[in-house]
């Protein structure tokens, strides 16, 4: 009954994960204002400049190698190859939570150089830095979530036919997210 | 996922082949599923609808009482220091409260009205009835949207009734009164309190826009193609692409805000020094020309994503109503998409005076100016579709054609404000109040009406008086001239906006009386619009019924639908598509639905 309503060739993409890319122009959009904010402040008077820690290389590595452990792990749920699907998906959320520990080391470690990133004393480009990569651990975290909620509700009993779609989502958004901070790095160590 | 699996996906199971009943629209509903915390599109938009009408009326009586302390700065009015209290001791509002009153109004009507109300109302209601689906991509996302915007609006709403008083700085909430809560009373709790509505506000027009643009380009049914779709969906699409861009700019802006205002930062601070606190502030480098950049980068397209739905609506009932087809239906597109393009490269003619490079500012002057060509070109094409019709003036029609009216009135004066040199003198003043009140405000409440009345019968299976309605119609229509034309030649003369008291003004004096006689009208179309919320509300319980699942005799598929669909629009299947949606008069027959096959000697489109 349902399928005869809409002609095949709509259904190339799932609505859902249409949803997704939409979202994802909507948070390059986000990114883009502030990093666009960044240049036009950077141009002006008092802009404190200092370089990245060596800490945030290590956090990039593993965030690239979360994007390869969510893409194996979706592999496997394909194949339905649980057990491994579910190592990999936790390994991606470990690595996740990783990368965020790591990027407030990075902080840190900038702070213990005097840099002072919010209150009295600080200054724009420092500041910049925390918002930005502030918000773009929030994204990772986010993706965490999806990915716990993804995660779980494969266990549940109602669920009795396996779909990939919502993890398809999520791997997709994952990417995404990965790609962003890559952008961001780039950017802070060419622009900064 | 087909249509049929979206409703159904929010009954529990997600897997796609648990599904093949045929019971769409019979689901158990409760008072609170069906009324309260509704996934069915048509109930959102009606929540969207009244809410925003809720908005408008709280909204325009703000403007009533500030235009009473513009029209009548010597008189004193005892009954409002009734009800406002402290704010108007010995009946006259406080400069304070005046400040707040026009703050408020400008972000409500902006926002909570023309974009909630206008666009919340009518994308939910008609993509899905006009593209021929069942519901929208994501129910859950679409019910959040509206849940997330009623959140705002409490959180903005309360901030009128605490001690300091709603924000007071403008509906563009530029720094440093926007940054710094020591700068005026309403730049403390109410500031606060406006941030965290407009977040709000922001997050729930995103999930809106998201689903719209997912629904409209995955879930039209068989045979409506993008070229097939009614001008009102590509409207709502491009409305809808605006948004979902530009709005999370305006956050970025805001999010900077945040931290200048509660955790130091310096972004938009620098070098200020506070007379309320006598104090020097430690900021240093930030520049408040940054928060208006990110903030025009949205507010440009905002005043787009107002317009672009009573666009769309006013050429649909144009058509429908002049029973002809639309005038140059692929030019319509292509000037909407033109329009949606320019809107993001024009955002600082809003800041020619800020002491931007006068070289760059040649550049937005062009590109503003180029705006007027597809502008041109829609009106154009609504006046030849007008042309030598069999014009049915329903009321819907007279508020589209007054949609219309207002449009090139409007428009008109935005060419002068887009030369930066004219700009120098016009900027900030009433001339600015009056081409964005009628081009905007008026035109886009118009369009917003021109719905209401046209689509009314399928909401609510009756019908809106007509008397009643033409009332309203002369009344607004008239009184919106009598309102704001008369500000050009305030502008013109160099009246600042956003003055408490001109009476100070040697120059400004020959206006006194002017500025009387708009508050006067202000006054009477403010209590026109009663005759519209009292036919509205009226007909929902009195009206009289629809009997005819096509009244207008419309070409559009939400004509196809039983009087009162249920959830799930359609009972059988979803109609297939032939045809456009403007075969009006066509080859002697006064209109053929889409859903009509084309026949064999027939030119196809
Ligand atoms: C031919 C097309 C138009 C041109 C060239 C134009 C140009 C301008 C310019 C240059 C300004 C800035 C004036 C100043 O502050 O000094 C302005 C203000 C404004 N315009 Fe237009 N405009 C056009 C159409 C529109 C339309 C269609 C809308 C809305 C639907 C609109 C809404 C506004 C608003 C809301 C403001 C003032 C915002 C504020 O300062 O509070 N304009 N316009
Ligand atoms: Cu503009």
């Amino acid at each position: 009954m349902y399928m005869n309503a809409v002609s095949p060739e709509r259904n190339r993409i799932h609505p859902h994960k249409f949803t997704m890319w939409v979202a994802m122009g909507s948070i390059i959009m986000m990114f883009a204002g502030l990093t666009s904010a960044y240049v036009v402040k950077r141009a002006q008077s008092n802009w404190l400049e200092f370089d990245l820690p060596p800490v945030f290389w290590i956090s990039t590595v593993v965030i690239l190698a979360s994007s390869l452990t969510i893409h194996l792990s979706l592999k496997a749920f394909k194949a339905r190859e649980m057990p491994r699907y579910r190592m990999l998906i936790t390994l991606t959320a470990v690595l996740g939570v990783a990368f965020a520990l790591l990027q407030f080391a990075g902080f840190s470690a900038l702070h213990k150089d005097g840099i002072q990133f919010f209150g009295a004393g600080s200054n724009p480009s420092a500041s910049f830095l925390g918002i930005i990569t502030g918000l773009h651990i929030a994204h990772v975290l986010g993706g965490v979530i999806a990915l716990l909620v993804v995660f779980l509700r494969a266990f549940s009993i109602k669920n009795k036919v396996y779909t990939s779609v919502p993890l398809e989502i999520v791997a997709t958004y994952w990417h995404f997210v990965d790609l962003l901070w890559i952008y961001l790095f780039v950017f802070f160590n060419s622009i900064g | 996922m087909s249509n049929e699996a979206v409703l159904h996906a929010n009954v529990g199971v997600s897997g796609h082949d648990a599904h093949h009943d045929e019971h769409h629209g019979h689901h158990h509903e409760t008072f609170i599923s069906k009324y309260v915390f509704s996934m069915d599109h048509k109930m959102i938009a009606k929540q969207f609808l009244i809410t925003g009408m809720v908005w408008a009326v709280l909204g325009g009586l703000m403007s009533v009482l500030f235009r009473l302390q513009l029209g009548y700065p010597d008189s004193t009015f005892p009954w409002l220091e009734d009800i406002l209290g402290k704010w108007a001791k010995g009946g006259r509002i406080s400069a304070e409260a005046y400040y707040a009153l026009v703050t408020t109004h400008g972000t409500v009507l902006v926002f909570f009205v023309l974009t909630a109300g206008l666009s919340g109302t009518f994308s939910n209601f008609l993509i899905p009835l006009q593209i021929g689906a069942r519901d929208m991509a994501s129910p859950l996302m679409n019910m959040l949207s509206y849940w997330f915007f009623f959140i705002a609006s409490i959180v903005m709403l309360s901030s009128v009734f605490i001690e300091t008083g709603p924000f007071s700085g403008g509906w563009t909430a530029y720094p440093p009164l926007s940054a710094l809560g020591d700068a005026s009373p309403g730049s403390k709790t109410g500031m606060d309190l406006w941030l965290t509505a407009m977040a709000l506000f922001v997050v729930s027009q995103l999930l809106a826009g998201l689903n719209y643009i997912a629904t409209i380009l995955n879930m039209r049914t068989k045979g409506m193609s993008m070229t097939r779709l009614p001008l009102t969906i590509w409207a709502l699409f491009f409305t809808a692409v605006l948004g979902v861009l530009s709005f999370p700019v305006l956050f970025s802006g805001f999010i900077l805000l945040i931290f200048d205002r509660n955790f130091g930062t310096s972004f938009y601070l620098s070098d200020i020094f506070l007379s309320t606190t006598n104090t020097a502030l430690p900021n240093e480098g930030g520049s408040a020309i940054l928060y208006q950049h990110l903030f025009w980068f949205l507010g440009h397209p905002e005043v787009y994503i107002i317009l672009l739905p009573a666009m769309g609506m006013a050429s649909e009932v144009l058509s429908t109503n002049a029973r002809k087809p639309i005038f140059g239906y692929m030019a319509m597109v292509g000037s909407m998409f033109a329009i949606a393009v320019l809107a993001f490269l024009v955002w600082a003619h809003h800041m020619f005076v800020t002491g931007l490079n006068p070289f760059l500012g040649s550049i937005f002057v062009l590109l503003t100016l180029l705006i007027a060509v597809p502008s041109a070109i829609k009106v154009f094409n609504w006046l030849t579709t007008l042309w030598r019709g069999n014009i049915r003036f329903t009321p819907a029609m007279m508020f589209a054609i007054g949609f219309v009216s207002l449009f090139i009135s409007g428009g008109l004066t935005g060419i002068w404000l887009g030369n930066s040199a004219l700009d120098i003198h016009l900027h900030d003043t009433y001339f600015v109040i009056a081409h964005f009140h009628i081009v905007m405000g008026v035109a886009s409440m118009f369009g917003m009406f021109a719905g209401v009345y046209h689509w009314y019968p399928k909401m609510y299976g009756t019908y809106m008086n007509n008397t009643l309605a033409y009332i309203h119609f002369w009344i607004t229509l008239i009184g919106a001239y009598l309102i704001f034309w008369p500000m050009h030649y305030e502008g013109l003369a160099g009246m600042p906006r956003r003055y408490y008291d001109y009476g100070v003004w040697e120059s400004f004096k020959q206006f006194v009386e002017l500025n009387r006689f708009i508050s006067t009208v202000v006054i009477i179309v403010f209590a026109a619009q009663f005759f519209f919320l009292f036919n509205f509300f009226y007909s929902i319980f009195k009206g009289r019924k629809v009997t005819t699942t096509n009244p207008w005799g419309s070409n559009t598929l939400e004509w196809t639908t039983p009087i009162k669909p249920g959830h799930g629009n359609w009972t059988g299947e979803i109609p297939e598509v032939h045809r456009w949606a403007y075969d009006y008069g066509k080859d002697g027959q006064d209109f053929i639905p889409q859903t009509v096959p084309v026949g064999d000697n027939e030119t196809q489109h």
